[in-house]
Parts: structure tokens; sequence; C-alpha cells
């Protein structure tokens, strides 16, 4: 079932990279935030990796090519602003994709209605650090933007249609570009100017061509599971 | 203690609990002295408005940004293995209990600040090595197993520690504790389940739960601190019913409700001369390696520069995360108060 394992793998991948931050935070707030906001997508990563099988083996024992979350959720963390870029450009598409899922009949509507309000406060937690960094010190400006240059490319590619995910893509993309828009200029930030998609964007993930750290990532994350064979945890 | 009565003070007067004139220590007058202890006599709660010695004032603040700084940097060895977790189910528990963590940290953090510190203030002071943490933490997490002994043992230590602490004389750091001792048996019980799946497990992840077991042991028993007749702050923090028990009591507790979990879990523990005293009514244990603790207090555990170094670099590489955040309220803050808009110069 491939729209579960696209929509299961980019929460769980990207659950896993907010795990990452864990203990190294800037302020003891974000400690609580950014873990709350993995442990949510983690909670809808096993929901849907259950819909299409088992959770672990799927999670575990899958090499890389048979991934199939976005790149954009497997880019490393980099710097704070790094990351909130990163959650910004996913939380706007998640909540847009969600809240078509939600109104929806499909297999993923009661998924997506639970899930939606987890990810209206995952858009909100990183609208405000987008406003506060683009608009804060000239430092946090240049960092925020940054981080909003160096993503956009791996923006496209979240809008590719997923077989299976029954909702219109191109007003998930319009509305996403509204919003993104929006909050980038009132954090006095500038839209990137780079193509979305095309040539030298990231377009693969669904088909499961990954970037470089994503291979170590999974390295990591799955060596004890692999390392015990048949074992339960 | 706004409760206090005349009552109460004359009563204290009576005992001859009061200091003799005005002016005794910390300047304070004998009535309010008297009324402090008559509230500590009675169990009433010490609230942050209420007069109390400076030198309670300065226990409380010691022990609560220990406590504190014990919870943050006890987020590092079990946040060593989220990224490793070995099912999801498992990795959800872990981060659960991470970023519970990093709240207990914050009700501490906030209830220290009722004294009269900041938490910017107790930061700089554990970054600085001038405030303490747990010296648990200095113990490295190897393998899987360690998450659950941390939980089983470290947690339960914690807890036979602080369930007296949510009777403590101060009312902020009790409510605190209650708020706390409520997740952290919740996170015991989570590290005991862990145990007991490996425990039943392959032959590999049984070994892996003693090997866990042997190395958390021995430091979870230094948890309760040096032994009652080496202890610098016990009998005044007795006096002032901070403390409700004397670490001695409160280790012999811990060790006579592991013994049969130990049990339970198909588990041994690591000490030879563990044997129950029928006439104590009480386990007898082996001799604690005391050298050991001091070298770990002293900063010479296995971890002990890893965790602070972890510690002030999370600090420096976010500094400018919050001077953003200080600079974007001060901006937003005028802006609603002079009805400016915001404009491109405020980034120029």
């Amino acid at each position: 079932m491939t729209a579960a394992l696209a929509l299961g793998d980019d929460a769980l991948v990207l659950s896993h990279r907010l795990g990452e931050w864990a203990g190294h935070a800037p302020v003891l707030e974000e400690e609580v935030a950014l873990a709350n906001i993995a442990l949510d997508l983690l909670g809808q990563a096993r929901v849907l990796l259950s819909l299409a099988g088992d959770e672990d083996e799927l999670a575990f024992l899958r090499e890389e090519r048979a991934f199939r979350n976005v790149q954009l959720v497997e880019q490393s963390n980099g710097d704070f602003a790094h990351t909130i870029a990163r959650q910004l450009y996913f939380s706007v598409y998640q909540r847009g994709l969600y809240e078509q899922l939600a109104a929806g009949e499909g297999e993923f509507a009661g998924l997506a209605a639970k899930a939606v309000k987890e990810v209206a406060y995952h858009q909100d937690h990183t609208e405000h650090w987008t406003l506060r960094l683009g608009d804060g010190t000239a430092e946090s400006h240049q960092r925020m933007q940054r981080g909003v240059d160096t993503l956009w490319r791996f923006t496209g590619e979240l809008f590719q249609p997923v077989e299976g995910v029954d909702i219109d893509w191109q007003s998930l993309q319009n509305s996403w570009l509204a919003t993104v828009t929006g909050v980038l200029e009132q954090a006095t930030l500038t839209v990137p100017a780079g193509p979305q998609s095309g040539a030298w964007t990231a377009g693969a993930g669904r088909q499961g061509i990954h970037t470089e750290p994503f291979g170590r990532m999974l390295a990591e994350m799955q060596h004890l599971h692999r390392s015990h064979p048949g074992a339960s945890w | 203690m706004a409760a206090v009565t005349a009552d109460q003070t004359t009563q204290a007067k009576a005992q001859g609990t009061v200091q003799a004139t005005a002016g005794g220590p910390d300047g304070a007058d004998g009535a309010q002295l008297a009324a402090f202890d008559a509230a500590v006599a009675a169990e009433e709660r010490i609230e942050p408005r209420d007069w109390m010695p400076d030198a309670y004032r300065a226990s409380l603040v010691r022990q609560m940004a220990q406590h504190a700084h014990s919870e943050i940097i006890g987020m590092q060895p079990e946040a060593n293995w989220i990224s490793r977790a070995p099912s999801l189910r498992r990795k959800a528990i872990l981060m659960a209990k991470v970023q519970d963590e990093a709240g207990h940290g914050l009700y501490l953090y906030s209830a220290a600040e009722t004294l009269g510190t900041s938490r910017e203030e107790l930061l700089d002071k554990l970054h600085a090595g001038r405030q303490r943490y747990s010296s648990i933490f200095n113990y490295p997490t190897l393998t899987w197993a360690d998450v659950g002994a941390i939980g089983w043992l470290v947690d339960g230590a914690a807890i036979t520690n602080q369930v007296p602490l949510c009777r403590c004389s101060y009312g902020p750091y009790a409510r605190a504790m209650v708020r706390i001792c409520k997740e952290e048996s919740f996170h015991q019980r989570q590290g005991y389940e862990l145990l007991l799946t490996l425990g039943r497990g392959t032959p590999a992840q049984r070994e892996m739960a003693q090997d866990a077991v042997n190395r958390w042991w021995w430091p979870s028993l230094m948890m309760f601190g040096p032994p009652d007749d080496a202890s610098a702050h016990s009998a005044q923090s007795m006096t002032w019913k901070i403390k409700r028990h004397s670490n001695d009591e409160l280790r012999q507790r811990f060790v006579d409700i592991c013994v049969p979990q130990a049990e339970a879990l198909g588990l041994t523990l690591p000490d030879p001369d563990l044997r129950w005293n029928e006439e104590r009514g009480h386990h007898d244990f082996g001799s604690i390696d005391w050298t050991e603790f001091q070298e770990v207090l002293k900063g010479n555990g296995p971890c002990n520069e890893q965790r602070l170094t972890q510690r002030r670099r999370a600090h420096e590489e976010g500094a400018w995360v919050r001077d953003a955040a200080a600079a974007y309220a001060v901006k937003h803050h005028a802006e609603k108060h002079t009805t400016q808009t915001p404009t491109a110069e405020a980034t120029a």
C-alpha cells in the first residue's frame, strides 16, 4: 500500500530528525515542543505503517531504496533556523493535505481528522518561530533566510500526486504557496526565487531515491533492531 | 503560613524556640522566627511571601536547583538512545519520557524562582560547575538495556527520595513534587517492563539486561547521598522538614523494595553480601564505594566532562535563538503600544 507508506514514512523520518534535538535545544521550552511534535508524528507514522503491514518490520527492516518519504523530511537538522524552515514547509503541507483527507471519505479520513489537530499546533509553533527568527536580530534573519533558501528545492516534491491519496493536489500547492508566502513576508523574509521542481530539485523520494544523509540516519535507527533478528522489545 | 496565629507564636515563645531579642540571625526579629518555627512544627506550608530564615531559603535554592539540573542533565543519557530505540513503541515511550524530564526541569526552576533567584542565574551556575546535579547522570548508557535499568533503578531511587518531598515544608516545592512523582512512577514502571521483556527474551537480551543492572545498581544506591554520619545538610534539612527521612533510611527502603523486584525480573543484584536479615526485618547489603562517589561528585566520573560540555554547547549555540526571540518581543511590544507597523528597517 504505497499511499500509507508515503505518508507514514514522511511522519516517521521527520519524527526521527526532531528526536535528534533532544538535549540540544536552545531553550527548555523547545525541548518540550520539539519532542512533542516528534511524538505526534511518530504516532501518525505508527497508525499509517500499521495500515501497510507490521510497523516495526517496515521501519527497521526496509532498506533505503524502499522508503517512500519525500526528501525534505530526511534533511539533516542543521541549525535551529534550518529545522524551523523544514518544519514550516512540512507542517503547512501536512495540514493542507490532512484537511483535504479529513473532508473526504477515503481510508485516511479518520486518521486525518485526528492528525489535523496536531498538525495545526505544529504549524502554529513553526510560524511563530519563523516570525521571531526572521524579524528578530540581523543574525537570526540571515540564518532563517538561509534555511528557507536551502530547503526550497525540496518543496516541489511535496505536490507530486501520491497514488491512492485522493485529493486536489493543485489546490494543495496553491494554498501552501499562499500560506508560506504570507508567513515569510510577515517575517520580513524573501520567498526564494529558485525553482520548486524540475532539474536539480528533489523529486524522487517517493520512488525510493534519497539523499546521502538518509542512509546514515537509517543505519543508526535500524542498527539495534537488525542486530537481534526476531527478538521482541 | 499566612495562617500562623498569635497562639502558635505564643506557644513557640513558651517553648523557648523564639530568639530572645529582635535582630537575631538573618536580621529577623524574634517574632518572625518564632512564627516560622511554629508553622514548620505545625506542618504548615511556607509560601513564597512568608518570612523565612536566610539559611532555609539558601538551602532550598541549593536543593531545588540541584534537582532541576538533574532533570535537565538526566535527559542526556536517555536521549542517547532515542535514535536507536529498537521498536516504534519503545521509541515513543522514550521520547515522551525525555520530554517529561524537560517539563520537570521547568517546574522545578519555576518553583526555585519563587525564592528570588532566576532560571538564567541557576543555569549559569550549572554551566560554571558551581551547582551540582545528581551523580548518577555521570554514568554512560552503553546498551539499550541501560534505558530500562535507568527507569527501574534510577527512577525508582528518585521516587523513594522524592515521595517524602511531597510533604516538604516549602509549598511550591512540595506541589511540584506531587506532579513530578506521578510521572516518575509511570516511567519507573515502563523501565521495569522494558527489563522484563528483555529478561523473557533471547539469551543475548537477558545478558544485556543483567549487564545493565550490574552497572547501574551501585550508582543508584549512591543517589541517596553520603551515609548519615557524613551528610552535611541532613540534620538541618530534617529540622526544617525539607527532608523527612535520613539518607541511610531511604537507601535501606529502596534496597528492600528492589530485591523482590529483581527476583521477579529473573535478574541478580551484583552484591555478594546482600541477604535478608530476619532480626532487623531488612536486607543487609555490602558497602558502597564512597571513594568512587566522591570522585564522581568532584567531576571525575566517566561522563562529567561530556555532560557539562553538551549542556554548555546547547546553551551557547542557542544564544542567537534566545536573542532573536527577545528582540522580536521588544519590537512587537513597542508596536502594540505605538501603533507602528513592521518595517523593512527593523531587520536592515
